[in-house]
């Protein structure tokens, strides 16, 4: 069942603006020659990355990591330790920056800085409102897949470069992990992708979009939508490397895994790939299957809660609300659960999620097919 | 021609065909990769290097390197009096304080035919089952940190807390006691400490339940430990195993039963023993099932010490206590049940002296660990890991 | 062969470890010395160090005596005799119970002892630690190295006329 398609202009919550109002207006802000806007589009998600991850990201996860373990988490830096982050990237920004003799210095500098491109590149295609998107490309959910494999090479140079064989080890764990967990990850998003008919992520949106709420995200349009969430679910957090698919940053193993021999701004670059690409697996998750910045509030007859809750600000409020609920989960999961060993970790993707992701695929067809 | 060995690549063959044309012939080998495990490494629980040749992520030997905690333990035992050892046997298992002075007292005391208090008698027995929880709270939670689980080692730690604070209101001091002396204590237990131990026994017994639902149910955790580093029962034995290790692989021995000493006799505890309906004997898991079980039969045994303590009405700790220790001529070896296994000591007197001929500590762990080489044969490194927190092992005990 | 001391019966485990002795005795003959009955630690002693090992095999595999545990092997030095020595406290462990010590003796210079490696996986280190801190050796032991101190460390700390090296490595070791 899908929902009737609704022309882009009379929306009402739209408020008159249409879909990439504001990216449109961005990208033709130019001043002479300087193309001031396209350098805004870019840097919004970066600033967003790094206030993202100094505050919720960093901050949030020491709290809730803290209270989940029973003690305070920081108390001393500002109120509640709300100014901890701060110093933390104050002591970072100071501190001695180290590259080993006999590391291989060429790998070892550039490894950070893909990794770091690899993940904030797919936040070119997350749209943030319904009137900002960096880049509107028509096949923007294949582009976020891809593009995040690139993270590999960075991985691989980092691991290599340190000439440290513990961090080799980490390294291709984690390229293992990586790769491996691609494949049930995309096909669980395929079967978004099925639901709504396009790849475009601003259109996926939009037929998420409808006086209902919740009722039109695509997670209850299909009695098997739950399946491919599930799946892109546990697949993201071995993207992302967290736990329980932790095995390349096993402290206890690989004392840092290939990150060990970074110190200073090196390291925080790492750390910030590794939170954005937390926050974007995160958003994708509810791009595809939660409607993205849809509001989740019905209109209650009278209470036209929808329409109250919806607009361009609304809209990043909600996507954004969504990509840190699912911080949260992953961040609980963290703290819960021991880590799986590499063999098991590799028998889960492909002797588990796989065939189920093949499965939803299926059924989903199946559903959008014969059912109307 | 000259062969030469070098060690991991094969060999190596130099011959001179005429006066200036060497020829160096190498065999063609895949290289096994040394990795150490060094002293620093946050899972060898302590200052151990493991030296181990890997195939990919499967050891083909794992060497351990001990000596790094080496305090000439045994030499020092020669220069002080017998009292005066006491404090050294703390230092020995730090997590394990009580028990190892307990251990010293208990073969010291063979040798020196004295009756010691009824009260003085309970008493220890409720320190060290005291610090044989605390101990295990310590295994548990650094086992589960080890395989990622970091949680458990908080609330593992979190409730080691209250057994110092308790330890260190009996006798001083948080972890290094010196309590437990030759001939009785150092101190009487404070007069509401039986109170404040029902307080902790009862708040303890669900904290357990929690933490065997949180970690030991985990069925990533038994995934983990489930078949991993299997020791049947009679190779056990041979290497000298004992405590949880003997026990997790099945054999129904413990020193507080088969070779009873104090008023262990009067207690009445189990002795866990796993049977392979939810771990396979002798893996990982059931040693962690051992010591796990074993924390509740601790708490079972304080609660029977504390209804069947003498009162403390005119009572002195240091009553039999002898002013100038100097045993009888000859040998003993008396041991006990630590957290860890069976530590003993093997103490030779002359006599005349106060101060021993000789005094060898048997340590539990030094002898768990030296199975390390073989159990870790084949393994897997996230397995070598597992294995070795499952010997839990102290390096002060085993190097002493 | 047990000893009545003055009218007093011995112990139960001392009566074991006696009966235990006596079939030891009856095989090796005047290869084992007599039966010390002491209450605190009951012992024999091997005189002839060479059929150590043989005696070892014969306590672990003997139907009746099943020495199937090495609790301990401590080495000892006897300046006075200068002997070296080594100790075991053996124990059948889940089968009869009782228990026995075994001493070893050697030359102080040069001596060697058979190793009960083979016999006993426990010994293997604590020979090990034995060597490295009397310096006897243990004729057939897999890997007789130090264990303890490091690998290069001259003397034998636990011998009672030891005296530290000057330096190591070029830190002044005595302080």
């Amino acid at each position: 069942m899908s929902v009737s398609a609704i022309p882009q202009i009379s929306l009402p919550f739209l408020m008159g603006n249409s879909l990439n109002a504001w990216s449109d207006a961005l990208a033709g802000l130019t001043i002479s020659w300087f193309p001031l806007g396209l350098v805004i589009i870019a840097a919004i998600p970066l600033v967003f990355i790094a206030l993202y991850a100094l505050t919720y990201g960093v901050y949030g996860e020491r709290k809730i990591s803290a209270f989940m373990q029973d003690r305070l988490g920081p108390m001393e830096v500002g109120k509640w330790g709300i100014l901890q982050t701060l110093a933390d990237i104050l002591k970072l920004l100071q501190k001695e920056d180290i590259v080993p003799a006999s590391a291989d210095k060429f790998l070892f500098v550039v490894g950070p800085g893909i990794l770091f491109v690899g993940s904030f590149l797919a936040f070119a295609v997350l749209p943030f409102s319904p009137a900002f998107i960096g880049a509107s490309l028509n096949v923007g959910l294949f582009y976020a897949i891809g593009i995040v494999a690139i993270e590999v090479v960075g991985i691989l140079a980092a691991g290599w470069g340190s000439n440290n064989k513990w961090s080799l080890y980490g390294a291709v764990r984690s390229v293992a992990q990586i790769v491996s967990y691609e494949i049930p990850a995309s096909i669980a998003l395929l079967c978004g992708a099925m639901m709504a008919g396009t790849l475009d992520m601003q259109q996926i949106n939009l037929h998420q979009s409808g006086p209902y709420g919740f009722a039109h995200f695509y997670l209850f349009q299909s009695p098997i939508a739950w399946l491919p969430f599930l799946i892109y679910f546990i697949a993201s957090l071995a993207e992302t490397n967290r736990a329980p698919f932790d095995i390349p940053e096993a402290e206890s193993e690989l004392v840092a895994g290939y990150f060990t021999e970074y110190t200073g701004m090196k390291f925080a670059v790492i750390f910030l790939a590794e939170y954005g690409s937390m926050f974007m697996v995160s958003a994708i998750l509810a791009i595809v299957f939660l409607g993205g910045w849809n509001s989740p509030l019905p209109n209650l007859g009278a209470l036209a809660l929808y329409d109250w809750t919806s607009g361009p600000v609304w809209g990043a409020f909600w996507i954004i609300s969504k990509g840190f609920f699912f911080i949260f989960v992953q961040m609980w999961l963290r703290w819960t659960l021991p880590r799986l060993r590499v063999d098991q970790l590799m028998y889960l993707c492909w002797k588990v999620l796989t065939p189920f992701a093949f499965i939803a695929f299926v059924l989903t067809a199946i559903w959008e097919i014969y059912v109307p | 021609m000259q062969e030469l060995e070098v060690a991991g690549q094969g060999s190596v063959r130099v011959s001179r065909k005429d006066n200036d044309v060497v020829v160096i012939e190498k065999d063609l080998t895949t290289e096994e990769m040394l990795l150490s495990m060094g002293p620093q490494h946050p899972s060898t629980h302590g200052v151990l290097k493991l030296e181990c040749m890997t195939d990919g992520e499967v050891v083909t030997s794992a060497e351990p390197y001990l000596g790094y905690l080496h305090r000439c333990f045994e030499k020092h035992c020669e220069m002080v009096d017998y009292p005066g050892i006491v404090p050294y046997t703390d230092r020995m298992d730090y997590l394990a304080g009580m028990n190892n002075e307990w251990a010293y007292c208990i073969a010291v005391e063979k040798l020196l035919d004295i009756e010691i208090p009824r009260r003085v008698e309970f008493i220890r027995v409720i320190v060290s089952e005291l610090n044989r929880i605390a101990s295990h709270l310590v295994a548990i939670g650094t086992y589960a940190i080890d395989l990622g689980a970091f949680t458990p080692f908080l609330f593992c730690f979190r409730d080691r807390e209250h057994i110092l604070s308790l330890l260190e209101w009996a006798s001083g001091s948080r972890m290094l006691y010196n309590y437990i002396w030759i001939g009785g204590l150092s101190f009487d237990v404070p007069a509401d400490f039986p109170k404040r131990l029902k307080e902790f026994v009862d708040y303890f017994r669900p904290k357990a339940v929690e933490l065997y639902r949180l970690l030991t149910e985990n069925e990533i955790f038994v995934k983990r430990t489930k078949g991993i580093g299997i020791m049947p029962a009679d190779v056990a034995i041979n290497y000298g195993w004992s405590g949880p290790m003997l026990r997790g692989s099945g054999v129904q021995w413990d020193l507080r039963r088969n070779d009873p000493y104090s008023v262990y006799p009067e207690l009445d505890f189990k002795v866990p023993v796993p049977d392979g309906k939810f771990s396979v004997v002798g893996d990982c898991l059931s040693r962690h099932l051992v010591r796990a079980l074993e924390m509740e039969e601790s708490l079972n045994i304080i609660e029977q010490c504390i209804s069947k303590m003498p009162g403390s009405e005119g009572f002195d700790a240091r009553a039999a206590v002898p002013k100038r220790v100097r045993p009888k001529a000859g040998e003993v070896y008396g041991r006990a049940e630590n957290p860890r296994g069976e530590l003993g000591f093997y103490i030779q007197s002359d006599g005349k002296s106060t101060k021993p001929l000789r005094c060898k500590a048997r340590s539990s762990c030094f002898v768990n660990l030296s199975a390390m080489k073989d159990l870790s044969k084949g393994q897997l490194i996230p397995d070598l890991v597992a294995i070795i927190g499952s010997i839990d092992i102290v390096l002060g005990e085993v190097d002493r | 062969m047990s000893e009545m001391q003055e009218g007093r019966t011995l112990p139960q485990s001392v009566q074991e470890s006696a009966a235990a002795y006596g079939i030891i005795r009856e095989a090796f003959g005047s290869a084992v010395s007599d039966f010390d009955a002491n209450e605190t630690m009951p012992f024999f002693e091997v005189l002839e160090t060479e059929r150590w090992q043989e005696i070892a095999l014969f306590m672990r595999d003997h139907p009746k005596l099943r020495f199937n545990y090495m609790a301990c092997l401590s080495g000892v030095d006897y300046p006075a005799e200068e002997k070296l020595g080594i100790v075991c406290n053996l124990e059948s462990l889940g089968e009869f119970g009782h228990r026995i010590a075994v001493k070893v003796k050697c030359a102080r210079d040069g001596g060697s002892i058979p190793t009960a490696a083979y016999v006993w996986h426990t010994a293997n280190w604590h020979e090990r630690e034995a060597y490295d801190m009397f310096g006897m050796q243990f004729a057939g032991h897999p890997d007789l190295r130090r264990i303890l101190c490091p690998e290069d460390w001259e003397g034998y700390p636990l011998r009672k006329d030891y005296a530290v090296q000057e330096s190591y490595h070029g830190i002044k070791v005595p302080y």
